[in-house]
């Protein structure tokens, strides 16, 4: 590894793939070797591979064990699909980490409702480790899961072991699926109506689709969820990283340095502007 | 018998807050149901006769895809109602309704719910009011599930 990154944000140190693991076809996570790396759950690293490009991923992994830095990436474009190409032993550039991420200080003593939506799971992943490694300092804890299909499902295995818990309600619905998928089958909002929660002193974490974010924190605001403990993780195309560039400047903020979580209060009015 | 489903009728969530004196309307026109998992409450193209406001248990609607088999478009649970093409002529089933779980329902004769809507409008409006929110929020959900917001543009 390179050492520069200590004092230079924009110059990428060199790591390596220590793990990879397919989770879904197009969805790839990574284990990434980067020594002791300390990270707020929601917060995100800019990878590079090298001769293709840049993206900014979120972490994806336990904000309680340094050694292991994992990523997530879906291959959507010609710099994730090369990310989730990469194979182990393979350099990787990584900068980070960056941006706001969930309030976990926030949320102590509160009942507290993560809906995800898609790959949206993967920046709420290290928020639910620390949920249920700390379960003693939260109220209920609901996780809510939107996917495409059953197939899309992704960490299917940790959403089943999360499902055991006695104390967590775990509901995942798809938006389509054959007649022999035993679970739920329509939008994830369906799930908010039927949940059990203090919503005068809930908090809720959301990420997905923005368009699947604006009909939750809706569904929560009418079950009574102030728009202020409404957080969603935002995203958008980010190429500093540290709110020098523009490039991913969503009205009056920057989403790399500002968020990527933000308060529905703070962006509901911009999320309702179309070509924003 | 007949008090007995008032109260049942009067605590499902479909039709919470409504008065008494149209909760024995609707519970004129209602019986118990059960199904066990895997029955179907209706299939397709049958004469929607009856609808169910499910009480426990989960319910697939479902439609068959010579190519794909069944596919379920919807799930639904207690406190919803399964079943609105009773609504609008032609009253036939567009798709079917399979228990996936050991169901219990209310179940509620259409032609006699429509019957009483005629006959009293305000007891009519009143239903008008219950069954427009599941079809607007169907609808809303169905155009969400078309866009397919998970998809890779998502």
């Amino acid at each position: 590894m390179a050492p520069m990154a200590d004092h230079d944000p924009m110059i990428p140190r060199v790591a390596h793939v220590r793990r990879k693991q397919r989770e879904l076809v197009d969805v790839a996570t990574l284990e990434i070797d980067a020594g002791e790396f300390f990270f707020a759950p929601g917060q995100f690293n800019m990878l590079t591979v090298f001769g293709v490009g840049e993206a900014a991923i979120s972490v994806s992994g336990d904000p309680a064990d340094p050694s292991r830095l994992v990523h997530t990436i879906r291959a959507v474009g010609a710099v994730s699909r090369a990310l989730t190409e990469l194979s182990v032993g393979e350099p990787i550039g990584l900068r980070g980490p960056f941006g706001r991420g969930w309030p976990m200080d926030e949320a102590r003593g509160r009942d507290v409702i993560v809906v995800a939506g898609g790959l949206g799971l993967a920046p709420l992943r290290p928020a639910l480790y620390r949920l249920f490694a700390e379960r003693e300092n939260y109220g209920r804890v609901i996780l809510l899961y939107g996917a495409r299909s059953p197939q899309d499902i992704l960490f299917r295995d940790e959403l089943e072991q999360w499902r055991g818990r006695l104390d967590a309600e775990v509901e995942a619905t798809v938006d389509h699926a054959r007649g022999d998928w035993r679970g739920n089958v329509g939008v994830v909002t369906k799930l908010i109506a039927r949940a059990v929660f203090d919503a005068p002193n809930a908090l809720a974490m959301l990420c997905g689709p923005e368009i699947m974010m604006r009909f939750v924190a809706d569904a929560l605001g009418d079950r009574g969820v102030a728009p202020e403990r409404i957080h969603l993780s935002m995203e958008r195309s980010m190429k500093c990283a540290i709110g020098w560039c523009g490039h991913c400047q969503f009205g009056p903020v920057f989403i790399c340095r500002d968020g990527p979580v933000f308060t529905y209060a703070q962006l509901r009015g911009l999320l309702a502007t179309k070509e924003l | 018998m007949i008090e007995g489903l008032e109260h049942i009728v009067a605590a499902h969530a479909f039709f919470a807050g409504l008065e008494p004196s149209l909760v024995a309307l609707v519970s004129g026109c209602a019986k118990n149901a059960r199904f066990e998992a895997g029955k179907y409450l209706f299939r397709e193209g049958e004469s929607a006769d009856w609808f169910y406001l499910l009480r426990e248990g989960r319910v697939a609607l479902e439609l068959r895809d010579p190519a794909r088999g069944a596919v379920t478009l919807q799930t639904l649970g207690p406190g919803e109602v399964c079943g609105l093409s009773w609504l609008a002529p032609p009253y036939r089933w567009s798709y079917d309704a399979r228990a996936l779980d050991n169901a219990r329902a209310i179940a509620i004769d259409a032609a006699c719910l429509r019957r009483k809507s005629e006959a009293d409008p305000r007891f009519g409006y009143e239903m008008m009011k219950r069954f427009m929110p599941p079809l607007i929020e169907r609808l809303q959900a169905t155009r969400l599930q078309m866009i397919d917001i998970y998809g890779a543009h998502g």
